[in-house]
């Protein structure tokens, strides 16, 4: 991994130099260490502004429970009038500061990228596995739908990249037992 | 003995013998059997004692409700008793004990309860033990739960594991028979998500143990044909060995299935039961029906049972309970059990129908109008006494005998949310009522209609109407199956015997156990059930709270719906705890949550405390320390004298943003936020609405509508919740927005006299007291660029910052700070010495920040604006909280220096009595201070403003610890702050 601060090596959220990929049986999971974070809350009556400037910024702001998936911004729903903002992490580490300059004082910005592990999932069929670890009916839910979540008490963001491909944020302080949660559950399945 | 009693057909697999031991002796079975079949067909009828007299019992039934046969399965840490040997799948080297006896299943020296039976009849607790009072703690109950109970706990960590799901679906169908197959094939054709759920580890319910047909089936055939259909649905989910247990709100169901207790361990990685939450649109019980008995005189011997059961056995496992059977019924589908035992070669001795009149069986000597009176046999049934139509009594040689007193409706699951069931007299049955869980359906034989052919068609029905209410259409055709009507005429008990008769066999009531409650005026059916305690054991009364009740109902002269009836609860059969645990347990309880130091700090050997989620360093051994004071007091006299380094990313951040966000933190803190330059932080104080204090920590104001706000780490989440309740419900006029940045930061403390010099070196900007004064805030950069955040702000009295970065950055910093710090002798220390620095300095924390004390008690009456509306302000003038006797923060030291204080100690005056009205007030947080060398504390001491200087005692009675002590100011250490402003 790059280290573009002197004497400062970053880890990842499982305190890893580089990312890890693990495969149980049919489930891979692969930690996720190349995306900026910010979320987006639309300042009190500037739907409008922010509506146009996003769009102007080719920023997604999906609707209620779904993600938008663009480049470099995808973003997806977080609650009412806030959504989180993925974009490379290589070009985009000061995420907020590029979309401030987009965005201007229609939303509140807030950095995110280390408040998050993200952990992909993929498996030909990754219902069992999850109905195993969240209420969210997974196998109706279209490609797109993202929600919050809770996996092993751990709120968390479950997005549906395709029908195969699951992507979770989950805390990163807790990235470990979140981990441990995806892989005793994953070899309950072998 | 080698399955003496098997007999031929059944859905078992002769061709593989499962060999199993029950009380060290080795047996032979065959998949598909339980392990009743298996003991039935080895000839072994006595499998248990009862619960309050140690009869010997042997099972009453082939399924769930069974009262009797409980047993011990498998040994070691996997042993596991009260499992009932009518649902126990058999596999090869099961181990099952009997329970509940001693030294023998045959010789139970317990069984002279049965003797003493005349001192425990019901309510015999409540007479027998009341005098004197002081005996029933320490005596009574002792004994008593020594004698009673049932298995025994291995008291060894369960190896297995447990897992928990969550399934959605438009219908769940509760019980694969004929009604549950054929609702499950009428909906899934329709396109309906469908989980058919069974308790039983084969499909197809009473189906399996019946012999007729259904079409051109025999009826388990016809179940097998269903499943393939149904296997082949996308849509729908089989689930055998899951049981439904439990009907909540909002159309969610509670399920075990029981991945792994047919094997002898669980496969690797699987768990041993599954708990499933299962969401659904409708749901259809289709849980059949369970056959009750007869209570007659000594109507509990091994070889007396249900006689639906003794069909089952026969029909379903190939095994005769006796060669010399006999039926005792009150209606038609008794006789079922005698012709289908006969049809197998079985001896049908005779058939005891107590209705007078009607048609006799062929070839069979069928007694009509007669009742079974009494039976004989100490271990197991030898022969029944007989009473016929005019009085004659004839005692007959029989070894098996099937009662039949009609079917109970499984309505449990449709009284879990209080819906009470209906009575029908045409079938003597209470049937579902109405109110039950919405969208909760019944079908077939739980909903009164006891003909597979009334089964199919209601099943079907019900899907239909289900499958139409959300817009599909589901046409089905009914394959012919027998609707032979209900014929009964109810006999609830056999009267005039002078012994007794059991009506819950798991409890050991009996008839006269319902006479005594009627006699001494517990006739309620609820106060009855706990008087004689019918229905409440592992069964739940399946098999006699109907007879209880109807009883009750004789005796009283009232009609059976008018008597009542208790209703079911959740759960329908028994559930392992390790089940409703799942994977919380051990060191997996809950998720943790680590630091961004904690990979360094585990390496230098650190020892962690649990804050919360948080595993935070406590302190850090260095060689040669041997106890955890020397670690703190070396932490605490390096950092107070050089720097020290302390991670505090626990401490909840939150970012606040808005043009309103000064306004709103106004409202939100006691003290004022609007004003605060940017570029500054200030400490803020939160109170409750009632003025006590919430939380505290400091806030920074980073750009003119941008503020991070820091809480302790106990009240992170409560803060934040309590900031979003504020903004959406309390004023959602202001334009502020949320967000927890707690985990996007590491942030550590770095503090004492070298904190700016260590911090210069790693530091882009200049740091010094000019550019960056006390109570400065902003973003910086670190190491040559990296974005950062430093808050000027100290928690210790020291010269300190607190320093943050991008958390992946939070290891290296940790490691490049003691690398830097080095050169002057930097020291990391953890939340012990983090302690003693703030009580030193009187700072308050988690001790005095208890949820009732107010600012004023916390000695920052101050603080609370009156100039501006906040939460909690109001209150904080409310007269008792502002008395000059209140109680105020104090700091206290030994008056000896060598002598001990304890927290939770209370103040008393000296030479006063320890009574409450001389009760001062109380330590609220104590510690050892190296810097002074003595203990140290803090608390709240009634008008402890104007005590400064005086002595008073600190007592606790808890710890034995009695000191004089002097009351101090709260700042033990620098308290003009000069250290800290340096």
């Amino acid at each position: 991994m790059p280290d573009p601060h002197a004497g400062l090596k970053p880890q990842t959220a499982l305190g890893h130099d580089v990312p890890v990929t693990i495969t149980i049986g049919a489930v891979t999971i692969t930690e996720r260490f190349d995306v900026a974070l910010a979320s987006l809350a639309v300042r009190r009556g500037r739907d409008k502004d922010l509506a146009k400037a996003a769009k102007a910024a080719d920023l997604p702001l999906p609707p209620a429970a779904m993600a938008q998936f663009a480049v470099p911004y995808s973003a997806f729903w977080m609650t009412p009038e806030m959504w989180m903002v993925e974009a490379p992490f290589a070009s985009h580490e000061e995420i907020t500061a590029g979309l401030k300059t987009a965005l201007g004082d229609t939303a509140s910005l807030t950095e995110q990228t280390d408040a998050w592990v993200r952990l992909d999932i993929t498996a030909d069929n990754p219902v069992p596995l999850f109905e195993r670890l969240s209420n969210i009916d997974l196998a109706t839910k279209p490609v797109g739908f993202a929600a919050r979540t809770v996996i092993e008490h751990l709120g968390t963001y479950l997005i549906k990249r395709s029908p195969t491909d699951i992507t979770l944020y989950g805390p990163r302080a807790s990235a470990q037992s979140l981990l441990h949660a995806l892989e005793v559950t994953a070899k309950s399945l072998l | 003995m080698s399955q003496s009693h098997r007999i031929g057909g059944g859905q078992i697999d002769r061709t593989q013998p499962l060999n199993f031991t029950f009380d060290g002796k080795s047996f032979v079975g065959h998949p598909g059997d339980t392990l009743a079949s298996a003991l039935l067909a080895n000839g072994v009828q006595l499998m248990g004692r009862s619960f309050k007299y140690h009869r010997p019992r042997g099972p009453l039934s082939a399924g769930s409700e069974e009262p009797n046969a409980l047993v011990e399965l498998r040994s070691g840490a996997r042993q596991e008793p009260n499992t009932r040997a009518t649902v126990a799948e058999l596999f090869d080297g099961l181990q099952a004990r009997s329970q509940n006896r001693w030294p023998s299943l045959a010789y139970d020296a317990l069984s002279i309860n049965d003797r003493l039976n005349s001192f425990f009849t019901a309510g015999f607790y409540y007479k027998t033990f009341m005098w004197p009072a002081a005996f029933w703690e320490k005596l009574y109950e002792p004994i008593i739960r020594r004698a009673a109970g049932l298995g025994s706990m291995s008291r060894l960590e369960d190896p297995d594991d447990y897992d928990k799901g969550f399934l959605h679906c438009d219908l769940l169908i509760i019980g694969a028979g004929p009604a549950g197959l054929m609702a499950a094939l009428t909906a899934g054709r329709a396109g309906l998500r469908v989980v058919l759920a069974d308790e039983d580890f084969r499909m197809g319910g009473r189906l399996n143990a019946e012999t007729y047909a259904v079409g051109d089936h025999s009826g388990a055939d016809w179940a097998t044909a269903v499943q393939s259909e149904l296997v082949s649905l996308p849509n729908v989910r089989l689930m055998t060995r899951t049981t439904v247990v439990g009907a909540f709100d909002h159309g969610i169901y509670s399920a075990v299935e029981r991945v792994s207790d047919h094997l002898p361990t669980p496969l690797a990685g699987k768990p041993r039961q599954t708990l499933w939450r299962i969401y659904t649109a409708h749901a259809l019980l289709t849980g059949g029906a369970t056959e009750r008995p007869i209570p007659f005189e000594n109507n509990d011997r091994p070889g007396i049972m249900l006689a639906g059961s003794l069909r089952a056995y026969a029909n379903r496992w190939g095994v005769a309970a006796g060669d010399r059977v006999a039926i005792f019924t009150n209606n038609d589908d008794g006789l079922r059990s005698a012709t289908d035992l006969q049809s197998k070669g079985v001896d049908v001795v005779a058939v005891i129908d107590s209705r007078e009149g009607g048609t006799l069986l062929p070839g069979i000597r069928h007694l009509r109008g007669a009742q079974v009176i009494d039976s004989a046999g100490r271990l197991g049934l030898k022969s029944i006494t007989v009473r016929g139509p005019n009085g004659k009594v004839e005692t007959i040689s029989a070894n098996a005998l099937g009662v039949s007193g009609g079917w109970n409706p499984n309505v449990n699951i449709t009284s879990h949310h209080r819906s009470r069931p209906d009575w029908r007299d045409d079938i003597a049955a209470f049937v579902p009522g109405s109110g039950g869980p919405a969208n909760l359906h019944c079908a077939g034989a739980a909903a009164g209609h006891m003909s597979t052919h009334a089964a199919l068609k209601s099943g079907a029905e019900a899907a239909r109407h289900i499958a139409e209410s959300m817009g599909k259409q589901a046409p089905y055709v009914l394959p012919v199956a027998e609707d032979a009507p209900v014929q009964i005429t109810p006999l609830w008990y056999v009267p005039g015997g002078k012994g007794r008769a059991w009506i819950d066999q798991q409890n050991d009531v009996t008839v006269k156990d319902i006479k005594l409650a009627h006699q001494e005026n517990f006739t309620s059916v609820e106060h009855m059930k706990r008087y004689t305690t019918l229905g409440m054991a592992t069964d739940q009364g399946k098999t006699g709270n109907v007879i209880g009740l109807a009883l009750m109902a004789e005796l009283t002269g009232q009609s059976i719906p008018a008597t009542g009836t208790t209703i079911y609860r959740p759960p329908y059969t028994p559930v392992a705890m390790g089940a409703l645990a799942g994977r919380s347990r051990g060191k997996e309880f809950k998720p943790f949550r680590l630091t961004p130091s904690h990979k360094w700090a585990a390496e230098q050997g650190a020892i962690f405390v649990e804050v919360g989620n948080w595993l935070r360093t406590q302190w850090l051994p260095r060689p040669g320390e041997t106890t955890w004071r020397q670690s703190v007091d070396r932490e605490v006299l390096q950092t107070r004298k050089s720097v020290g380094i302390c991670d505090v990313t626990t401490l909840g951040k939150i970012d606040i943003q808005g043009t309103d966000a000064g306004l709103f933190l106004d409202r939100v803190y006691a003290n004022t936020f609007s004003t605060l330059p940017v570029g500054k932080c200030r400490y803020g104080l939160m109170l409750r609405e009632d003025g006590m204090v919430f939380d505290d920590g400091t806030t920074a104001r980073m750009a003119e509508h941008e503020y991070v706000m820091t809480t302790t780490t106990a009240n992170a989440v409560t803060v934040f919740r309590h900031l979003e309740f504020c903004r959406q419900c309390l004023w959602p006029d202001l334009d502020v927005q949320l967000i927890s940045t707690t985990e996007a930061w590491a942030q550590y403390s770095v503090a004492g006299p070298n904190a700016r010099n260590l911090l210069a070196k790693l530091v882009d900007q200049d740091i010094s007291d000019a550019a960056f004064p006390y109570m400065g805030a902003g973003n910086i950069t670190v190491c040559g660029g990296l974005r950062a955040r430093l808050f000027r702000i100290s928690f210790s009295g020291e010269l300190a910052y607190e320093i943050a970065v991008p958390t992946r950055y939070g290891d290296a910093l940790i490691r490049k700070l003691v690398e830097v710090g080095a050169e002057f002798d930097a020291v990391v220390y953890g939340t012990e010495t983090l302690g003693v620095m703030r009580i030193e300095k009187g700072h308050v924390a988690g001790g005095e920040l208890n949820g009732q004390s107010s600012a004023l008690n916390m000695g920052l009456g101050k603080m609370v604006s009156k100039k501006k509306d906040s939460i909690g302000m109001a209150m904080t003038l409310r007269e008792g909280l502002n008395q000059p006797g209140g109680l105020r923060l104090v700091g206290v030291r030994p008056v000896d220096p060598a002598a001990s204080i304890s927290a939770g100690s209370h103040f008393l005056p000296l030479g006063a009595a320890p009574t409450a009205e001389n009760d001062g007030g109380w330590l609220t947080s104590k510690v050892f201070s190296p810097h002074l060398g003595c203990d140290i504390a803090l608390g709240y001491l009634k008008a402890g403003d104007q005590k400064i200087g005086t002595r008073m005692r600190a007592v606790n009675f808890l710890t034995q610890v009695d000191t004089e002590v002097e009351i101090v100011s709260p700042h033990f250490f620098d308290p003009e702050g000069e250290r800290l402003r340096a």
